[in-house]
């Protein structure tokens, strides 16, 4: 038996460096630069035009929340009747605690049906478990069938963007992959396949046409499971997401318990609100909703696999919860700052952007170097909150992230509550803030300090020493005043001010 | 303890901060969002839906009863489409013109089969003004959810107007969900190079919208 292998969140990519190392060596690359500035700014203006078309955005985004959070609040009830009605409708429902049990099951239901290939329609949660790499341990090879995730495989490559894998290579790179690599998979590339991206499409539909008419077991996820009718749905643009769920026999969707929605009425606030926020679309070109099986049409046999994986965990943090609200729109990716310029690979997690720096850290803990980097890959500038169709505040989550790697404390792993050592390597941050303690709650301490710095101003440096030069190579010190404004408040307003100061 | 009790046990234990609601659903969310974008006449709705599709490359026709088999019979002759897959339920009159070898999708049909048929003429279950959006539910005159996939040339004619919302509310108000659905809104299309549109990889790479009425 070949259990080795473990997906990624349960233990974090061994040894990813941490993001500010990461980071360093992506923002060095100025392809990448190039690749991410242009896609990212294209399809911020578009998202910007599609929601704006809708009046009533605003109260769109607040149902979104609401629904989302109250599914949260009530999961177990929800689960339980999204269980009662796939059941009911023909399907089969499957729990998984962490990856590796869900790749068990998986490639468990896989051999029962004799078949060593799969197709797979783009699902973040088989990539967060590694589903593919568990599988091919097994002797099953899988197929990745939408156009960017396919640039992926054959380029051996990482995704960076979660509605995008391959945001990260342009059309130039991804000819020289198809070119390359198509052939050891199937049907090579087209003779002279040029690089316009009509042509690198139609070299895609030829190469994956043979393998999805021949499919036999389907791979997915789903973009929202209905409690009420036991109704998955699979949003996407190319087709290919209805190939691997309509002709296969046998579909096995996996799919994180926190997508479940009470209600069918509940898809008309998403099915609004998350085309508009990932592809900037009034619609996506395909949707599918499928309840159970349906006789002489599409899968004779489906499972749902329910994945918690570390999601029980986020449930169990009160302010870090809200994380579990996301759509997966990546909207919060394209606006981001510092995504643009560090790109995905160095998040380290299949989530990448600001909201895999508040999802990973909670899915998989703050145990690894990356994992406590996550939180602090962000300025806090919040464009990711105000994109966030389901108004996570994402720089809030961050801010108590940052306080539970410095400080340590409560935290709930894999159902048993823990205490979080406090992180290492952040002593001169921690030594700092117990010295500002101790000045505030000493005013006399306060007030002495403040005038020895404004007696003595003119000795002060104007670049820091040590570690503080490359800070203070781009930056002016701030200037200390010639006298501390308390003691400017008491001469110029005395008595009388402060007084003042309280109507 | 099986998977199942471990996870939902985990679930409780994390949420025993919580109060549940204990009222009706809709209580407990509020939903302060418009039913439909503006007020339209019938006649504009289906403008607007022409206009949507025709935005996301879908070729959008209009047809009278007496026109419509003519138009098809034209559609079809203009792609030189020889073989013409047909849901059961297809109403006949739809294709008297045409000069086509009518393919039935009959359930041992194999994939590779319908993937050397040209074209597919369907109904639609309805459409969505808004967004240019037609939806499939399987029935007599759609067929299985294959039969619009796999030939590269879809045609699907929608009543107007009485097939046709505003919104997507309005259309889920409609649609049965225990029947498989599929919502179409132009022909296949990917942004995954560049997060550039492009249309054209699995699905129908054309997609021919006749308004009937």
């Amino acid at each position: 038996m070949s259990r080795t292998f473990v997906g990624m969140p349960a233990s974090p990519p061994p040894a990813h460096p941490a993001f500010p190392k990461a980071a360093r060596d992506a923002v060095r690359n100025p392809t990448l630069r190039e690749n991410l500035r242009h896609a990212t700014h294209t399809i911020r203006a578009k998202r910007a035009k599609a929601v704006a078309e809708l009046s009533d955005w605003a109260g769109l985004r607040e149902a979104g929340r609401r629904i989302k959070d109250h599914t949260l609040h009530h999961l177990d009830r929800y689960l339980e009747q999204l269980e009662e009605s796939v059941t009911a409708a023909g399907g089969t429902v499957h729990w998984a605690a962490d990856a590796e049990e869900a790749n068990r099951i998986v490639a468990a239901l896989v051999k029962e049906t004799g078949e060593s290939e799969v197709v797979k329609v783009k699902s973040m949660a088989t990539q967060e478990i590694g589903l593919n790499e568990a599988l091919e341990a097994e002797g099953i090879r899988a197929y990745e069938t939408d156009l960017a995730e396919l640039i992926v495989q054959l380029g051996k490559d990482r995704p960076s963007h979660i509605l995008v894998p391959a945001i990260h290579r342009n059309r130039g790179e991804i000819r020289d992959i198809f070119r390359a690599e198509m052939g050891a998979w199937g049907r090579p590339a087209p003779e002279g396949l040029s690089d316009t991206p009509a042509e690198l499409a139609e070299a895609a539909r030829l190469h994956l046409r043979e393998k999805f008419l021949r499919a036999k077991v389907g791979i997915s996820g789903a973009n929202f499971m209905v409690a009420e009718t036991g109704t998955l749905v699979v949003v996407e643009s190319e087709g290919n997401g209805r190939m691997c769920l309509t002709l296969p026999e046998t579909l096995i969707s996996v799919v994180g318990i926190e997508k479940v929605v009470p209600t069918w009425r509940d898809l008309e606030v998403f099915l609004q609100t998350l085309p508009r926020s990932s592809t900037a679309e009034r619609m996506n070109p395909y949707t599918s909703m499928w309840t159970g099986t349906t006789d002489g049409d599409g899968p004779r046999t489906f499972h749902l696999v329910l994945l918690d994986n570390g999601r029980t965990d986020t449930l169990a943090d009160r302010v870090g919860r809200q994380a579990l609200r996301c759509i997966r729109c990546s909207a919060c990716l394209n606006v981001c700052p510092v995504y643009e310029r560090a790109g995905g690979h160095a998040y380290g997690s299949v989530y990448p952007g600001p909201i895999g720096a508040i999802l990973s850290p909670q899915l998989r803990g703050t145990a690894s170097e990356i994992d406590a980097s996550l939180p602090y890959a962000s300025t806090l500038c919040g464009a990711c909150y105000e994109v966030c169709p389901v108004a996570i505040d994402i720089p809030e989550v961050l801010v108590h992230l940052r306080e539970r790697v410095v400080q340590g404390g409560p935290a709930v792993r894999r159902g048993d509550k823990v205490v979080l050592k406090p992180a290492k390597g952040h002593a001169a941050e921690r030594a700092a803030m117990r010295a500002a303690r101790w000045a505030f709650t000493h005013p006399g301490a306060l007030r002495a300090g403040q005038r020895l710095a404004s007696r003595t101003r003119r000795l002060h440096p104007r670049a820091l020493p040590g570690p503080g030069r490359a800070w203070s190579g781009t930056r002016d010190l701030p200037a200390v005043p010639a006298e501390p404004f308390r003691d400017w408040w008491q001469r110029t307003q005395g008595e009388s001010g402060e007084q003042g100061a309280g109507k | 303890m099986s998977s199942r009790d471990r996870v939902l046990g985990r679930v409780r234990r994390a949420l025993a901060d919580v109060t549940p609601h204990d009222g009706p659903y809709e209580e407990a969310v509020g939903r302060d969002y418009l039913r439909e974008h503006g007020e339209r006449t019938t006649g504009r709705t289906v403008e607007l839906l022409a206009e949507n599709l025709a935005d996301y490359r879908a070729i959008v026709h209009r047809a009278g009863a007496e026109e419509l088999p003519d138009l098809v019979a034209r559609l079809l002759a203009g792609r030189g489409s020889r073989e013409v897959l047909v849901p059961p339920g297809l109403p006949p009159g739809w294709l008297s013109a045409a000069d086509v070898v009518r393919v039935q999708d009959l359930a041992e049909s194999t994939p590779q089969r319908l993937d050397r048929v040209d074209s597919v003429v369907t109904g639609c279950a309805a459409a969505i003004a808004e967004t240019g959006t037609i939806v499939l539910d399987g029935s007599p005159d759609q067929g299985r959810r294959r039969i619009s996939l796999v030939p590269d040339h879809h045609i699907c004619v929608v009543r107007v107007p009485e097939q046709v919302v505003s919104s997507v509310p309005q259309a889920l108000e409609r649609l049965d969900p225990v029947r498989p659905l599929t919502w179409i809104s132009g022909p296949s299309a990917t942004s995954d190079i560049e997060l550039d549109r492009v249309e054209g990889v699995h699905g129908p790479r054309t997609l021919e919208v006749i308004l009937l009425g």
